[in-house]
């Protein structure tokens, strides 16, 4: 058959997706043996991957070396969320609107917010940073929440968009013909029906959400306790004297919980987070 | 239906407002607010004045011209990277072999995982006492001595490029791979059929095919990398000695770390020129691809 291989096509493929994986996931198991590993038996010198004593005890002692370990995983969580929640608001009636209304401006603004996806918030800190500094908004969890909310609205009414204009206007109609009003239909009747595309929007706005808490953090926060994981982290990374089995031991249980929502729900993540670059 | 209504239907312009307040305030704003910005000596001080194009001319008389060029070079040397390495794994992943669901499954981490979590990881990497980096090269005689890679400024400009590169190149793949399920499997039937071969079917079908979508992921690669801050200020902070300073870390460092606003969304106007050169060359791009008829 076509999809047939050789054994040394075989060969070939699996060596090569082997080297390309190694690439991708090295630096996770790095960390995870790193994390494992005593202080001392990580400077030993030569290097060497494996040593003895390995344990969890970086698992147990970072939590008293990093105190504040806990809030800042709060912080991410509460950060991100309250930016998928935010978003939301603003995506579902945007994206209804792209996907089934005829209006002036249409595609300019269509475009306009997909512009959004070129700029970084780095171009932008300037101003954001003036005005946060004159409200007394600085060190607030609002200015890490708010700036993070426009930049994931693009790609949730892209993605949102596609998912509803594939719900046929036939329900529309019914429910307009039985004297609905469009707010209503919109909340009882496609609401219901595009929840799974409402859930994949939720889900890739969260992933990105917690994954850009570094920049706006950095520069809008320098209260400790309302820290994110990554500028929380950050502190212990700047120092002379790095602990880094503990720092990669919280790494990695901060990025556990991205993980663990990924491998269940990767399908819908990588449509989502894909959404971003997909045109028509 | 759409007729039964009155022409000017406001329902779409509300259902657009909260979007639209959002991104006006956090972007739009911003954006104006950076240019007119740009023309003042904005700083700590509580009074600002207008400089006219003064703080171009500071700009382009210090180092300026030598950090964008920096920073072109940065971007095309990671996306280049990124671009090959992104086809490489999608062929390798197209391929109809047991396990390629999780390999597929195993690409993503390092875009998933927060951005600043990763480069901690290739911190500890890159650090040369005691880092795996240069452990192995060590060991495998590369070198004699340990190397301090983010030390020196070739060796840190490059190992930007590889974190940058690790973070970017799942996409790339994924993004590949989706477009090469989407060429037509009959193509590749009827040219099996015909008795060409795995090679010649990539070459004359599948590349052909899929540049669009190469293209496009090239352009926004350039973007995103262009945008790139995470990485280089989480490893470098720019340095040694300017060697990593990118136009966005030049941005931050002028504008936040020396308060010095004024200077600073000079250079973020001049970043905001560069993106909207690269965004109307995508739009345009888009658009011819559009209405050459495209595959999904």
């Amino acid at each position: 058959m076509i999809n047939k291989y050789r054994w040394w096509e075989y060969v070939l493929i699996y060596s090569g997706i082997l080297l390309f994986l190694s690439f991708v996931l090295a630096p996770f198991v790095e960390a995870f043996v790193v994390s494992l590993r005593p202080l001392d038996a990580l400077f030993s010198i030569p290097y060497r991957f494996v040593t003895d004593e390995m344990s969890f005890r970086a698992y147990i002692d970072m939590w008293s070396n990093v105190p504040l370990l806990w809030l800042y995983m709060f912080n991410s969580f509460f950060i991100a969320s309250s930016v998928t929640v935010l978003a939301l608001v603003a995506i579902i009636p945007a994206a209804y609107a792209f996907a089934r209304f005829e209006f002036r401006f249409k595609n300019g603004l269509l475009a306009a917010f997909l512009a959004i996806n070129m700029v970084s918030g780095a171009v932008l800190i300037i101003p954001l940073f003036k005005v946060m500094q004159q409200l007394g908004l600085l060190n607030t969890y609002f200015a890490m929440i708010a700036p993070g909310t426009a930049f994931v609205i693009p790609t949730g009414i892209w993605l949102l968009r596609s998912y509803l204009m594939k719900i046929p206007r036939e329900l529309e109609e019914a429910a307009w013909v039985d004297g609905a009003g469009r707010l209503y239909t919109l909340r009882r009747v496609i609401l219901p029906i595009a929840l799974p595309g409402i859930m994949v929007v939720a889900i890739a706005t969260f992933i990105a959400a917690y994954a850009q808490q570094f920049l706006f953090a950095l520069t809008f926060n320098s209260t400790n306790e309302l820290n994110p994981l990554p500028v929380g982290l950050f502190q212990f990374f700047g120092r002379q004297e790095v602990v880094w089995n503990e720092l990669m031991a919280a790494s990695l249980v901060g990025i556990l919980p991205v993980l663990i929502i990924y491998v269940f729900l990767q399908r819908y993540i990588v449509a989502g987070l894909t959404a971003g670059a997909v045109k028509e | 239906m759409a007729a039964a209504r009155p022409k000017t239907d406001l329902f779409p312009y509300l259902l657009l407002v909260p979007a639209l307040v959002v991104t006006l305030i956090i972007v739009a704003w911003p954006l104006v607010e950076t240019v007119r910005l740009s023309f003042t000596d904005a700083s700590l001080k509580p009074e600002t004045n207008y400089v006219g194009f003064e703080n171009y001319e500071k700009m382009f008389s210090r180092r300026f011209p030598e950090v964008i060029a920096r920073t072109f070079y940065w971007m095309a040397i990671s996306v280049a990277i990124k671009m090959v390495l992104g086809t490489f794994g999608a062929v390798l992943l197209n391929a109809s072999v047991p396990g390629r669901t999780l390999f597929r499954v195993l690409v993503m981490p390092p875009w998933v995982v927060p951005i600043a979590i990763g480069v901690f990881i290739w911190g500890w990497m890159y650090n040369g006492q005691f880092g795996m980096i240069s452990g192995l090269a060590q060991r495998l005689h590369l070198i004699a001595e340990p190397f301090e890679f983010l030390a020196y400024r070739n060796s840190a400009f490059m190992a930007t490029i590889i974190t940058d590169v690790w973070i970017g190149t799942p996409m790339v793949t994924i993004y590949l791979l989706a477009a090469m399920q989407g060429v037509p499997v009959d193509l590749h039937e009827a040219a099996w059929v015909d008795g060409a071969n795995r090679f010649y079917r990539f070459r004359r079908i599948t590349l052909p095919l899929i540049m669009p979508a190469i293209a496009t992921m090239a352009l926004l690669s350039a973007i995103w990398t262009f945008n790139s801050f995470d990485i280089i200020w989480i490893l470098t902070e720019g340095g040694p000695r300017g060697s990593t300073t990118t136009m966005i870390i030049d941005t931050y460092k002028t504008a936040i770390s020396r308060f010095k606003y004024g200077e600073g969304a000079a250079r973020a106007v001049m970043i905001v020129i560069f993106l909207s050169l690269f965004s109307g060359f995508y739009f345009l791009m888009t658009s011819r691809i559009a209405k050459r008829g495209t595959i999904k």
